[in-house]
């Protein structure tokens, strides 16, 4: 079996997905010389929380004096931090930790209570998508009332009309009243709403996971292109695999506090850390300590001649690469592989010894990096797919040195029946008793 | 740190305010906001047109008859019907854009909460597409104008002034309203209580002559009665007396003066200071 050169391949996260495959993406860009467009100094947010809310003039009149009682929740403390031009920076942060409302003062909906808060240009937040949409108008109006909202002018809005519907591929729905529209409609119409957004700084809510598979590829896209054409951009979310993928700094916020701030792999790990610290208590790593025998280094899927590709033709072979690098020597290596479609019904898995020129190999040495490549043939109908893979000792399946769940995803694409979960193939024959 | 680059400057951010993010844009999500309401009244049924002007025109109806054939008071009076359904149309503009203001803030929460939104821009685009309904209803009142024989004179001329004037004091009401019903939700009835007063503290039905003197002075405390006894003289009948008269002296007119000013103080302060805050209120 051979094995390709290592490629070097900069900070991928535990899935690797469509967007980031291209070589050379996801290499760190560098803005230390652009100017400063965001700069928040020791930002502070509290919320009074009532013990019990008056919100009548009556209680008022009634208890003229009493002192509403209230508890302070520190939902900010002292954050500060930098965003330069054209940087696409994200804040990372669990439930509760403050993101949301970051995002809020950044985006002048809430007051701040201290420090200060500098921004240059024009900024506009997207921080659910259709907010605002009016259900009694048609699509092209609510396309030119929300780009009044975002800062355009009358005239400009109206010019991009066009555009966003030709984006949104709702060119025949122009004139229907949105009230109408599927859910998915109106996903794809904010969306492209808000690319047309003609401002110097996006702030982003996790509103990159919508729609389908093919309008999820097309936003990823255009990601890109923000990226690429030198907005700033902050991203707000959880999904570590679009800090990882798409940010060029991050930060990590936890109870109200900036706990990092940096390369976005080291926030998304930090996050990781924070997120399983208490569900496993243990505060060095997520991942038990005798599983982190290798470091993944990728995964991805290959076509015939080597090319990386996420979608698959039907009957196309799998060749599934999976790259590590060995942190400490396993013996009696085992690769095992499961598939598994997005219902998670597991439709396959094997289990093989690493091989070498054919035979298995005793050991895997410290150090050693390693691509094993797995050709699987494909039965699978058409969907949507992903693969994980486990590094195993002893020779042992239940013995784990490394696992990388889901570390692949990927597309079948076809006309055949997707019923089921594979294709066979049958072959029929027919006996009639009667016969002799 | 290198900023003498084409880029922008860094500025201080002030955090939400009632205008937020500019006059231009403040104006034209006001009008297109206005104009939108407006429309789909019109145009959302086969009648739109006819529905709006529907509500004024039966509720004249009855008062006419009522106060025609019942209480007689109208007879007495000059183009009584026409007068009647001027006020009801202008009464009506009023207490519309008042009563619909008050829970405008609090039901487009979406957008407080979710977009940098002007918060000004809600109560007032309320106020806007009644004064759209308004000028349409005003229609229905030419037609009577003609109809009766209402002689013309130059001071229609001056009316544009009782627009303005009503406009005002209604926009300064819509602001005191939905700020304050961020925080006291009885405001609303209150204020429902407080608007059917209004409309029989205001010379609407019966012409301000018939009243007993010794209440003309609490009648004349009422900041809309001078605008509508000056709207009569000027629009209606030039021998009716105008708000000066009414009054007896333009000392007199001080009192409603004063409460006309101190509620547009009262709105512009209030919102301004409930504007930043309304997002985490809600």
């Amino acid at each position: 079996m051979n094995i390709p050169t290592p490629l070097p391949i900069a900070s991928i996260g535990l899935q690797a997905s469509d967007s980031i495959q291209a070589p050379g993406e996801g290499s760190v860009r560098d803005f230390s010389s652009s100017p400063v467009v965001i700069r928040a100094e020791g930002l502070s947010k509290d919320f009074e929380i009532p013990e019990y809310r008056i919100d009548s003039l009556k209680e008022r009149a009634v208890h003229p004096f009493r002192k509403q009682e209230t508890r302070i929740l520190h939902a900010l403390e002292d954050v500060s931090f930098e965003v330069r031009q054209g940087e696409f920076f994200g804040i990372a942060g669990r439930n509760g930790s403050g993101k949301s409302t970051l995002l809020k003062i950044l985006a002048s909906i809430y007051t701040r209570d201290g420090g200060s808060l500098k921004v240059a240009g024009q900024l506009a937040p997207f921080i659910e998508l259709g907010v605002g949409f009016n259900p009694e108008l048609d699509a092209a109006q609510n396309i030119v009332l929300n780009g009044v909202m975002m800062g355009l002018t009358r005239q400009q809005a109206e010019a991009k009309v066009e555009k966003v519907l030709d984006f949104a591929e709702l060119h025949d729905f122009s004139e229907l009243k949105i009230k109408n529209f599927s859910s998915g409609m109106l996903v794809r119409l904010a969306f492209s709403t808000m690319l047309e957004a003609d401002v110097d700084i996006l702030l982003i809510d996790e509103v990159l996971a919508v729609g389908d598979a093919a309008f999820v590829q097309k936003c990823n896209d255009a990601f890109r292109d923000m990226k690429e054409s030198g907005k700033t951009v902050v991203l707000v979310t959880h999904d570590m695999e679009s800090i990882e993928n798409l940010c060029d700094r991050a930060m990590l916020l936890d109870n109200g506090r900036m706990t990092k701030i940096g390369d976005p792999g080291e926030v998304g790990r930090e996050y990781m850390r924070l997120n399983f610290a208490e569900a496993a208590d243990d505060h060095d790593s997520w991942v038990p300590s005798d599983q982190r025998a290798a470091t993944m280094l990728g995964a991805w899927l290959e076509d015939a001649d080597g090319k990386r590709v996420s979608n698959l033709a039907e009957e196309e072979v799998i060749r599934a690469v999976v790259e590590f690098e060995m942190r400490s020597t396993v013996e009696g290596p085992l690769f095992t592989g499961m598939i598994a479609n997005v219902d998670m019904v597991h439709i396959a898995a094997w289990e093989q010894p690493v091989l070498r020129d054919g035979q298995p190999i005793e050991k895997l040495e410290a150090g050693e990096r390693v691509a094993v490549v797995t050709e699987i043939e494909n039965n699978l109908v058409p969907g949507r797919y992903n693969g994980s893979f486990r590094l195993c000792r002893n020779e042992n399946a239940d013995d784990v040195a490394m696992q990388m769940i889901g570390a692949v995803d990927f597309v079948v694409y076809g006309t055949s029946s997707s019923h089921g979960v594979v294709r066979i193939e049958p072959r029929q024959s027919t006996r009639f008793e009667n016969d002799e | 740190m290198s900023e003498e680059k084409a880029a922008p400057r860094l500025v201080e951010v002030p955090g939400p305010t009632a205008l937020g993010g500019g006059f231009r844009r403040f104006f034209e999500l006001l009008w297109l906001i206005a104009v939108n309401d407006f429309k789909k009244t019109y145009f959302g049924t086969v009648l739109g047109y006819v529905w709006s002007l529907l509500r004024p025109l039966a509720l004249f109806a009855v008062l006419l008859f009522v106060f025609t054939r019942i209480f007689r008071i109208g007879s007495e009076v000059e183009y009584y019907p026409v007068l009647l359904l001027f006020n009801i149309v202008m009464i009506s503009f009023f207490q519309e854009a008042t009563i619909g203001s008050v829970a405008s803030v609090v039901n487009q929460e979406s957008l407080v909460r979710k977009t940098r939104f002007p918060r000004l821009v809600i109560p007032l685009a309320v106020v806007l597409t009644g004064l759209f309904n308004f000028g349409t209803n005003l229609v229905a009142v030419v037609i009577f104008i003609i109809a009766f024989g209402v002689p013309v004179t130059w001071t229609w001329l001056l009316f544009p002034i009782i627009v303005l004037a009503l406009f005002i004091f209604t926009m300064a009401m819509a602001m005191l309203l939905s700020a304050l019903y961020v925080r006291f939700r009885d405001v609303g009835i209150i204020w429902s209580v407080l608007v059917t007063a209004l409309f029989y503290a205001t010379p609407v039905l019966y012409p301000i002559e018939v009243v007993p003197p010794q209440y003309v002075d609490w009648i004349m405390i009422n900041p809309l009665t001078p605008i509508f006894e000056q709207a009569r003289h000027w629009v209606i009948d030039p021998s009716a007396p105008g708000a000066v008269a009414v009054a007896g002296s333009y000392w007199a007119l001080l009192p409603p003066i004063g409460i006309y000013i101190a509620v547009c103080v009262a709105g512009v302060l209030v919102f301004r200071r409930e504007a930043p805050r309304i997002a985490e209120e809600l």
